[in-house]
């Protein structure tokens, strides 16, 4: 039943709105709904920026209006064809996208809001004050668009060609969030540190999701033009920007559908509280803008993930089909000879402040080495593991990994030489399932981006990265675990996931930040089981663990460090029988 | 130009400046204490020079049926809290009455002096009492309840505070601009250049502020604790410093400056219900120079603002705002270039 409902919601509803205007429906809703397909479409690129990456805008209303005011001067002043007018509208939004982004996206989320806020106001400005543009007054004579010999209108005619937007839009940014450049765009949310561990280019996808969100504004923009007729700077005031955010907040953030949803109740109910609250209060003016305010409020305190998680929950997620049996392998990186010099750390230092935390520390790792970094709490490992992986600048000393120096590389740089890790932290995205959030692992063994995504032409990849994702998690016994959302395992099995995740690299080393916390006996076992048979393979591991029966057990040699200074390197018998390292962990006796 | 007309549009950018450098100062002290970007900052100066205003009609300004509002909103919250909490009655009403106090007992004041025509100093006391709780208001309402959420959210809140602040403004003020009169109608001359009393009045009135602001921060226990949260709020919470105490105060202080500054720029140009937006932007432009966290380049970001907008409307007066907002994206880049892994928490 469900599964049926699912498969068929979205072509009944296409159907339906395609074939709207064919019915008789009175010309006022088909109005209507022309305002909320074009609205939708604005927040519909709200919902990939706010809710699925954590960053937001509030001048998408100007990139509305670059898509508008080209339309209107192309065919206007110009008589050029509409479809130049939308490609040239596209652009323009694109390049002033690039701008913006590429200024505030390096830091950190909320400067591109503030910078939109700037843009936003300094566009309408602009509009306003250009002869050229016809200033407040705008454009006026807009042609209707023609489609061959068919004239659109503005209304029936003009309604289908705005839903063919509306829809192809959602879902090609539905086939786009289900994909490697989806997966790294949902993990941007939760800070760049592991996204860019695994490879990805957080400033990029930023930069990707900031130009589709105004591309689909520009559209929007371009259509208006023609359903209107006219344009002049008011639809795309700093106001109107807000109030594209408030739909998408309104209708459900994180959900595509969510925008469409939003777009409809604030169209719907705009209308009725201009013509209701001035009546009430007796003086005409904008006051839907107290409700709006105080609705936006309410949304964000008290229902943040908007109105379609009430429509949400009679939908349940299906599990992804099993359809990756057959995916050839993906390529593997060439290993290592076991033996030879893998990571060379000479004289790494940090200073924070005043604080040394990490002094001076050399060790080197071999291939098919199974390391161990301990000390007591406070010792720098930590640290040490970031500084190793590219997390944290060096002070001083130098990083060589196979031969190369990699210290002062970024940690995606690091990464994509063969160096993956997990966290001492777990740090994932809790709304992924666990074989999306594995598969986000394989990032860099794809190539796929997003336009290849929307149209589809990256499944063959898709079922071999997630092919490559059941292995790894087969591996670590967690396959029956893989449909269900990250956010929902227990702390051991989030662990667990993490290592595959940093499996699905395919590494030449594996850094692990206490792997066996949380983990109970037998989980430790297979863990250390998994870990021999990785060295077995080539790959070398470096790990931190407090648990040192799982290290002596596991470890070929030992550093210990404490209070950032390497205390002694040796075989776990020889850290065993030191009595600088007794006294380390338990303190001399006087 | 010659050196004149320089010194004359250098004068008044600076005049304006020292108003949007009080905005910067509110806006990056909230930001520091409460994580919250406060856009509808400049409401408040909308509301100071229009609760002027309708004091000068010898009206009642609509300010204390605003407040008044407001107050009772936050009272119901109160019991509904209390309730929830299983709190005594006597404690909830406690609560409400402290909520209450200050709110009533301006507007009974403003009620009763509105028709009497008080000297102008007085009316513009009654001005800052009855703007200044908003600020605490507005927090414990909008913000209070989401203090850990993400910056992001907050902004969004703050443009839903921004939406709701100014259709209010409308219903409560109405749609009449006004402009107030000057507090000293003295005039200097020193070769071409002409120094208005109002504008000595602004030096000085912004340059106390700042002194004052200065002084809380760096020898009162309170200002110490409102540093602390800003450093850490866990921290400070852990020493006993309630963050929602922080976040009242904060918010408090920005809508005294915030009607301060109304107060000073009213007589120097119209306001309307919805002029505090433009002008609050301004100080804000100053405050992401200042990378929201400095004080020292919040006061130059905005005197730059000023000079930028005098001089912007002598060389093209129809785009001064264009060039007032355009500037963020180079101090942005500025910004992007020096401190570029801005990791968020």
């Amino acid at each position: 039943m469900s599964a049926n409902l699912r498969r068929w919601a979205f072509p009944v509803f296409a159907a339906a709105m395609l074939v709207l205007p064919a019915l008789p429906v009175p010309d006022f809703w088909i109005t209507q709904s022309s305002y909320i397909g074009m609205y939708a479409l604005v927040s519909l690129g709200l919902v990939l920026l706010t809710g699925v990456a954590g960053l937001t805008s509030f001048g998408q209303a100007a990139f509305v209006g670059v898509g508008a005011y080209t339309a209107a001067f192309l065919t206007v002043n110009l008589a050029a064809s509409p479809w130049l007018a939308l490609l040239l509208g596209v652009v323009f939004a694109i390049v002033a996208a690039l701008i913006v982004g590429a200024i505030t996206l390096r830091m950190s989320g909320h400067y591109l809001p503030l910078a939109t806020i700037a843009w936003g106001l300094a566009l309408n400005y602009t509009m306003a004050n250009m002869d050229w543009l016809g200033k407040y007054d705008g454009i006026v004579g807009v042609p209707t668009l023609t489609l061959g010999s068919v004239d659109l209108g503005t209304g029936r005619g003009l309604h289908v060609l705005v839903w063919v937007f509306a829809l192809l839009a959602a879902l090609a940014v539905t086939r786009l969030l289900d994909s490697r450049t989806g997966r790294a765009i949902r993990s941007l949310r939760s800070g760049s540190t592991m996204a860019e561990a695994m490879g990805v280019s957080t400033f990029r996808y930023k930069l990707v999701i900031f130009v589709i969100a105004a591309v689909l504004a520009a559209m929007s923009g371009w259509l208006f033009a023609f359903f209107q007729r006219t344009v002049n700077p008011t639809p795309f005031s700093l106001g109107k920007g807000i109030e594209y955010l408030f739909m998408a907040v309104l209708g459900g953030v994180s959900h595509v559908w969510g925008a469409f949803l939003g777009a409809a109740v604030v169209k719907l109910t705009d209308d009725q509280l201009q013509v209701l609250l001035p009546r009430l209060i007796g003086t005409s003016g904008n006051f839907e803008t107290i409700v709006f305010g105080l609705v936006l409020i309410g949304v964000l305190k008290y229902a943040p993930d908007g109105l379609w998680t009430f429509a949400g929950r009679w939908w349940p997620a299906a599990d992804r089909p099993r359809d990756w049996d057959k995916a050839p392998p993906l390529p593997t990186r060439d290993k290592p000879e076991i033996g030879g010099p893998l990571l060379e750390v000479s004289a790494v230092r940090k200073e924070f402040g005043g604080l040394v935390a990490v002094n001076n520390v050399s060790f080197d790792i071999r291939a098919g080495d199974i390391v161990a970094l301990i000390g007591p709490n406070g010792a720098g490992k930590s640290t040490t593991f970031n500084l190793i992986t590219g997390v944290l600048p060096l002070t001083s000393g130098e990083v060589r990994f196979r031969g190369q120096t990699v210290s002062g590389l970024p940690s995606r740089e690091i990464a994509r030489r063969g160096v993956s890790r997990t966290f001492q932290h777990v740090k994932m995205n809790p709304d992924m399932t666990v074989l999306e959030n594995v598969a986000l692992g394989g990032h860099l063994r794809g190539s796929s981006g997003a336009v290849r995504a929307m149209l589809r032409m990256d499944r063959e990849e898709e079922r071999q990265l997630f092919a490559e994702a059941e292995r790894q998690l087969a591996r670590i016994g967690m396959t029956e675990h893989m449909h269900e959302l990250a956010g929902n395992l227990p702390m051991g099995p989030q662990r667990l996931m993490e290592i595959a995740r940093a499996l699905c690299t395919d590494p030449a080393l594996l850094l692990l930040d206490e792997p066996a916390a949380g983990l109970r006996h037998k989980e430790k076992q297979a863990l250390a089981k998994v870990l021999r048979q990785l060295k077995s393979e080539g790959v070398s591991l470096l790990l931190v663990e407090h648990d040192m029966d799982f290290v002596m057990g596991l470890a070929d040699r030992i550093v210990v460090m404490e209070f950032g200074t390497r205390l002694m390197e040796g075989t776990p018998a020889e850290v065993q029988a030191s009595p600088e390292v007794r006294a380390a962990y338990l303190g001399t006796e006087h | 130009m010659d050196l004149s007309i320089a010194s004359i549009l250098a004068l008044d950018g600076l005049t304006n400046g020292a108003v949007y450098a009080l905005l910067a100062l509110a806006t990056v002290l909230l930001f520091a204490v409460t994580r919250v970007i406060f856009i509808p900052q400049g409401e408040f100066v909308a509301f100071g020079a229009l609760t002027l205003a309708l004091f000068q009609a010898g009206r009642v300004p609509g300010t204390v049926w605003f407040l008044l509002a407001l107050a009772a909103a936050a009272a119901v919250s109160d019991v509904i809290d209390g309730v929830r909490h299983r709190r005594a009655a006597q404690r909830i009403a406690i609560q409400v009455v402290r909520t209450l106090a200050w709110p009533v007992v301006a507007s009974a004041i403003a009620i009763w002096a509105a028709p009497q025509n008080p000297p102008l100093l007085v009316q513009a006391l009654l001005t800052m009492a009855l703007v200044t709780p908003f600020g605490s208001l507005i927090y414990r309402l909008a913000y209070e309840s989401l203090a850990d959420a993400p910056v992001l959210v907050l902004l969004i809140v703050s443009v839903g505070v921004h939406f709701a602040l100014v259709g209010l403004g409308l219903f409560f003020f109405g749609a009449e601009g006004f402009r107030n009169p000057s507090f000293w109608d003295a005039r200097f001359s020193a070769g071409g250049l002409t120094l208005s009393g109002q504008a000595v009045i602004i030096f000085l009135v912004s340059l106390a502020l700042i002194a004052m602001l200065w002084l809380v921060f760096e020898r009162t226990l309170v200002g110490k604790a409102l540093r602390a949260t800003a450093v850490n709020r866990l921290g400070a919470r852990l020493m006993g410093i309630s963050s929602a105490g922080a976040g009242r105060l904060a918010f408090a202080m920005a809508a005294f400056i915030g009607a301060l500054s109304g107060l000073l720029i009213g007589p120097t140009t119209t306001i309307f219900y919805d002029s505090g937006f433009l002008i609050g932007l301004k100080g804000f432009v100053a405050a992401v120079f200042a990378g929201l966290s400095s004080y020292p380049l919040a006061l130059v970001g905005a005197l730059g603002v000023g000079l930028l907008e005098s001089f912007g409307s002598f060389w093209a007066s129809s785009f001064k705002e264009v060039i007032v907002f355009s500037s963020i994206l180079p101090v942005l880049l500025w910004r992007s270039l020096r401190d570029p892994h801005g990791e968020e928490h």
